[in-house]
């Protein structure tokens, strides 16, 4: 599916989250599936918690013990393929990275996305983040329902 | 038409510069090339092609396929997507070959 | 005639790394480009830049361009530039005549010459193909990125390799609506994270299939894309017309290799490369003594491998013109590591094997 329509399988999907216990913290997840020539995640995460290694052909590996889901990886991939997602007082909260004007606003309802860029449900926007240090890509703080742990990956305005 | 805000890039307001295009006076900014100026004024046709006349607007902007060729100041063969917009300039769809001229 | 040490044809990423590298070496350069100013195609690549952070990883294109060039600046004393400024011929005593911009001939004597003159957009054959409103996918990024003009309202992108997905996504940011991606071949062609990415913004990619016809009184008004089989050859029966008053073209890059042949470089055909590239030795030399290239008109990459592949032959030329840069082998070494790093994945498998092709190496 990735390759003939950018969307991953679920089964795919899955293998980048940790259980649900350890989303009580925030963590990264890095959907960066094929090997392509790349290691901004590894060199920007200030606590090592993501490997590439020597080969940057190879795909991160995240070490859950480390991450914090501090979410600088998230607008230090190139690729705009990591999320930060957290499982906490019965609400899905991600940290996404976007690219796009107007920004959302704090408190505004918006549209969950799920990867094939259907809508699937509201989101909450908590919190936005554009420091000069991100380059343009801010880091957007969103809550959604529990279910949509594993489907959300953007948001959308409503117009 | 002009893009007015962009999430990465900043596009400052320029220079307005006018020129004439076919006889008429238009007018783009500086920075612009005259095949994007002519581009946010909605002119998409800026040849003809020499033998079925066809038009031809620019493809390639790098400079190198031909297709955006006008006459400037009255020279044929300006590849209008690599040449700057100057003030005054005198810009004419092209629909042929070229005339090559001496007093120049 | 003027006459120079060291003539760069090109001043994009490749000839300014080259440049950068012969004036830390001791050697002056004059790089003459077409363009207004240097930089290349870096100008309008808005997007943060993959590799590792010796190839400016996680930069954008557009701030990767002012690095090199600023890098050039410090070495104002070495360096000289000819822009709007165009190499119209290459001969074998090398002197290369050139067309500045009050449309003036005149000619330039060099010891050494380094052709980094990139490559160039290929076109797809259909019907109405040359209506004014189908571009190549870069002159549209060129266009909306440097000059701030769109293309357009509703866009169609024709090739799903990584230019047709990132300037998909750039059209999405400046407030185009991309109808679809549309891709011959059977998978998509460029990094699935920049598929990924527009899919999720809801565009949608379609593989399997291509533009059959365009339509437009003047301009183009509508485009007919028929579903292909896997012998690429058109399923009757599945067209289906889209309005769109822009197409952009992305399906490939051919090396701007001509000046090459002129001055009578030995060329081969290598379809993984792009096309016709000259043969090459491991000093990126060609068969003509002293005449060195670098970049995609050696063979189309990523623009991370042209930077690298610049600086890497801005240091032969040096050491060619007896000016030795004081760490000339640890930096080859490093060049060369960055290089094999860069092509070492799936996605370099082409390039190896091009490589390989234009060496006469049998390739595993």
């Amino acid at each position: 599916m990735l390759k003939t329509t950018g969307v991953p399988d679920k089964a795919l999907i899955l293998t980048r989250f940790p259980d649900d216990v350890i989303l009580g913290k925030p963590k990264a997840i890095t959907e960066c599936y094929e090997p392509i020539p790349c290691n901004p995640c590894e060199t920007s995460c200030p606590f090592e918690a993501i490997t590439v290694g020597e080969d940057i052909n190879t795909p991160p590996k995240v070490d859950f013990d480390k991450c914090t889901g501090c979410g600088i990886c998230v607008y230090n991939c190139p690729g705009l393929a990591i999320i930060v997602a957290q499982l906490k007082n019965d609400k899905a909260y991600f940290k996404i990275p976007y690219e796009f004007i107007p920004m959302p606003e704090v408190g505004e309802t918006v549209h969950a996305i799920n990867r094939a860029g259907e809508i699937i449900g509201e989101a909450k926007i908590e919190k936005v983040t554009l420091r000069k240090k991100q380059d343009k890509t801010a880091l957007i703080d969103v809550s959604t329902n529990t279910e949509l742990i594993h489907e959300f990956v953007t948001i959308r305005r409503m117009r | 038409m002009r893009i007015k805000e962009h999430p990465i890039l900043d596009f400052k307001e320029t220079k307005k510069l006018h020129f004439m295009y076919n006889g008429k006076q238009v007018y783009g900014f500086e920075g612009d090339t005259i095949a994007s100026a002519l581009h946010a004024l909605g002119i998409k046709t800026l040849r003809h092609s020499i033998e079925l006349k066809r038009p031809r607007g620019f493809y390639c902007a790098i400079g190198n396929c031909a297709s955006c060729n006008m006459i400037v100041d009255g020279t044929p063969n300006v590849r209008t997507c690599i040449t700057p917009l100057k003030e005054g300039m005198q810009v004419e769809t092209q629909k042929d070959k070229g005339v090559y001229n001496e007093t120049r | 005639m003027k006459h120079v040490d060291l003539l760069i044809i090109g001043g994009g990423p490749s000839g300014l790394a080259a440049a950068k590298m012969a004036a830390e070496s001791g050697v002056s350069s004059l790089i003459i480009e077409r363009d207004t100013k240097v930089g290349g195609q870096l100008v309008k690549q808005t997007h943060m830049f993959f590799g590792s952070e010796k190839q400016y990883a996680k930069t954008r294109g557009i701030n990767i361009a002012e690095i090199l060039i600023n890098d050039c600046k410090e070495h104002d004393d070495k360096i000289s530039y000819m822009t709007e400024t165009t190499v119209v011929g290459l001969y074998p005593d090398y002197v290369v005549t050139v067309m500045d911009r009050n449309h003036k001939y005149s000619k330039i004597k060099a010891n050494t010459i380094l052709v980094a003159t990139g490559a160039s957009e290929k076109v797809l054959a259909f019907e109405n193909n040359d209506l004014p409103g189908i571009y190549g996918a870069g002159a549209v990024q060129t266009l909306m990125n440097v000059h701030g003009v769109l293309p357009g309202q509703d866009v169609v992108m024709v090739g799903s390799g990584n230019i047709g997905l990132i300037v998909s996504y750039q059209l999405m940011q400046a407030g185009v609506n991309v109808k679809r991606v549309i891709e011959a071949a059977s998978v998509i062609g460029g990094y699935k994270v920049h598929a990924s990415k527009l899919k999720r913004l809801g565009v949608e990619i379609t593989t399997n299939m291509t533009v059959k016809s365009a339509q437009g009184n003047g301009a183009l008004e509508s485009i007919v894309v028929q579903k292909l089989d896997d012998d690429w050859q058109f399923i009757p029966g599945t067209e289906e017309e889209i309005s769109v008053d822009a197409l952009c073209i992305s399906v490939g890059l051919s090396p701007l290799s001509n000046l090459l042949s002129m001055v009578g470089c030995e060329m081969k055909y290598v379809s993984a490369l792009g096309g016709n590239v000259p043969v090459i030795d491991h000093s990126h030399e060609t068969t003509v003594p002293n005449i060195f290239v670098a970049g995609d008109v050696c063979g189309v990459e990523e623009a991370s491998s042209a930077i690298v592949e610049g600086y890497y032959v801005g240091l032969i030329i040096g050491n060619r013109l007896g000016k030795t840069h004081p760490h000339y082998e640890r930096l080859i070494q490093d060049f060369t590591q960055q290089l094999d790093n860069l092509r070492s994945g799936p996605f370099g498998e082409k390039t190896r094997s091009g490589l390989a092709q234009l060496r006469g190496e049998q390739h595993a």
